[in-house]
């Protein structure tokens, strides 16, 4: 059971995330990667994350992907035309893909290829651990990102701004 | 046949059935009690043909939506306008899955809690569903390719997004007083009385005025429907959607109210709990409030002044009598009270809704705007800080 909603879940992510690539319009790529967003929350969900897996849906698919939709929405951006492609990228982009994904798969099967993966016994996933380590081993980082994230806000009001002096 | 009736399965589809059934039902006499009140908040009697009193409005407003023609206009963008209600509505009826209507009930040798299922992290859940609920909104007012939805679709995006925050916060406070995320622990962290429920005992007034306006605005609803502000947008976001479809957007916008209704009871005012212990006779609340409408509605049908009111309020007293006598029936007064208690919290903060809809006016844009970022979110924010200072204080 575990295993077949693993295959659905991760067949459904792999296929949105091709999705988000190949559609020319910005609103179906952009709901193709808050398809990814809803697998990945599943399989989190299968591991026995359900707080990050909870994380993931609120945060991601949706705080972040509706600004994305409703920005795409305020500028009524229209389909892209496909432009003509370099020769180089038709000649080369699928043998470099393959040869891409085989690197990745040979160091992921170096590095974890023995930690057999259990579903559901993921025991560090709820509320309480997470924060625990968030303020104690992840406190440097943590509040570094914080800080990085009201830095961004001020940008953005001044960038705003500008334009009303 | 025991294995069976104990299955895990088994119940879960009897429960989801039942659950299904009465949301549905409760769907559309919600919408028949919202325009009988708002009808008598401007003194006109409201839906009164189909049926005695008009209660059986809401199915002839079934059989004309569905057997409506179901128009897709030409110019939409077909996939995205077909997945926009059901997006809504899904998303509406999902997050009633994880909210409790009381203790456990016992159905023969089986005992089983009236919940579908307890996720421990039950109220993130809630919060997860509603917040991709705006997908469905967004995705119609922009598929609809018509001025109008889409402007009602990006108004609806921005304030949900903009008030999902000082919910957030709000919800944040009576969980660090209850230190848990499941909603049943919840209840039982808050039970015996009112002194203990988060609203009183964990002073939690502020946060949960604060949860009330951005429910309201979270489902749309005035003061804050601009969305769907008809006389400036026409409909706003639903303006190209007919029959089923339509229907689908207004199943989701009152399951919405009820999910909403339902977490500020759980979260705030202590669930299923009594407002007093029962050995001080809060057992006896429900039976004495139907029997009082009974002896009233008997009371008043000796001197019915319309046509029917001579027949139809003795029979309406006699049916309140019936149900009060059904609360004093010991056999089932152990899940009959709660579940009692928590549907008249649950319904208070309805009829909320629906007098508020008919008192106030709507909001301007830019007021409803700064009203959540300069007001409403520094209050969350400083409620949750000293909530979370109190909290710490007690702890240590």
């Amino acid at each position: 059971m575990d295993v077949i909603l693993f295959l659905v879940f991760a067949l459904i992510a792999v296929v949105c995330a091709i999705n988000v690539v190949v559609q020319t319009h910005p609103i179906s790529s952009a709901l193709s990667l808050v398809g990814v967003m809803g697998s990945l929350a599943v399989l989190y969900l299968l591991l026995g994350a359900e707080f990050i897996a909870a994380a993931q849906v609120i945060v991601y698919a949706g705080a972040i992907m509706v600004l994305f939709i409703f920005v795409i929405m305020l500028l009524n951006a229209g389909a892209e035309t496909r432009k003509g492609r370099s020769y180089m990228v038709q000649l080369l982009g699928v043998p470099l893909l393959i040869a891409f994904l085989g690197l990745a798969a040979f160091f992921v099967q170096r590095m974890y290829g023995d930690e057999a993966v259990t579903f559901g016994l993921f025991q560090k996933g709820g509320p309480k651990e997470i924060g625990q380590a968030l303020f104690t081993t992840y406190l440097l980082p943590f509040e570094v990102t914080s800080l990085l994230i009201l830095v961004a806000i001020v940008g953005a009001i001044v960038l705003a701004r500008k334009e009303f002096d | 046949m025991d294995a069976l009736l104990d299955s895990f399965i088994f119940i879960t589809v009897i429960k989801a059935l039942v659950i299904f059934a009465v949301l549905m039902t409760t769907l559309a006499y919600l919408q028949w009690v919202e325009r009988k009140v708002i009808a008598h908040i401007q003194v006109r009697p409201g839906p009164y043909r189909v049926g005695p009193h008009g209660l059986l409005q809401p199915l002839a407003d079934v059989i004309k939506l569905v057997t409506k023609e179901d128009l897709i206009p030409p110019y939409v963008n077909k996939v995205f306008y077909l997945m926009a209600p059901f997006l809504a509505i899904t998303m509406a009826l999902l997050s009633i899955s994880v909210i409790p209507f009381g203790p456990t009930i016992a159905v023969g040798p089986v005992r089983t809690w009236m919940q579908l299922t307890d996720l421990n992290i039950g109220v993130l859940f809630i919060l997860a569903v509603s917040s991709m609920g705006v997908y469905g909104i967004a995705l119609a007012g922009w598929a609809s390719n018509n001025k109008y939805s889409l402007l009602g679709g990006l108004r609806s995006s921005a304030q949900m997004i903009s008030y999902e925050l000082p919910m957030s916060l709000a919800i944040a406070s009576p969980l660090l007083i209850s230190n848990t995320l499941s909603l049943r622990k919840l209840v039982e962290t808050q039970t015996g009385g009112i002194w203990h429920w988060n609203v009183i005992g964990g002073a939690q007034v502020v946060s949960f005025l604060i949860f009330l306006i951005a429910a309201f605005a979270e489902t749309n609803r005035v003061p804050f429907d601009l969305p769907e502000a008809e006389n400036e947008l026409v409909a706003g976001f639903h303006t190209e959607y007919s029959s089923m479809k339509f229907a689908s957007f207004f199943m989701a916008e009152y399951a919405n109210m009820i999910t909403v209704s339902a977490m500020a009871t759980l979260l705030f005012l202590g669930g299923w709990d009594a407002p007093w212990p029962a050995e001080y006779g809060s057992g006896l609340v429900p039976a004495a409030i139907f029997a009082l409408c009974g002896l009233i509605l008997l009371y008043h049908g000796r001197q019915g002044i319309r046509k029917w009111d001579k027949y139809t309020f003795p029979v309406f007293g006699v049916i309140f009598l019936g149900i009060a006598g059904i609360f004093l029936v010991p056999l089932v007064q152990g899940w009959l009270l709660p579940l009692f208690w928590f549907l008249a919290k649950t319904g208070a903060i309805l009829f909320l809704f629906i007098w508020i809809r008919g008192t106030m006016p709507r909001f301007r844009y830019d007021q409803l705007m700064g009203f959540t970022w300069k007001f409403l979110f520094p209050v969350a924010m400083l409620n949750l800080l000293v909530t979370a200072f109190v909290v710490a204080l007690r702890t240590s």
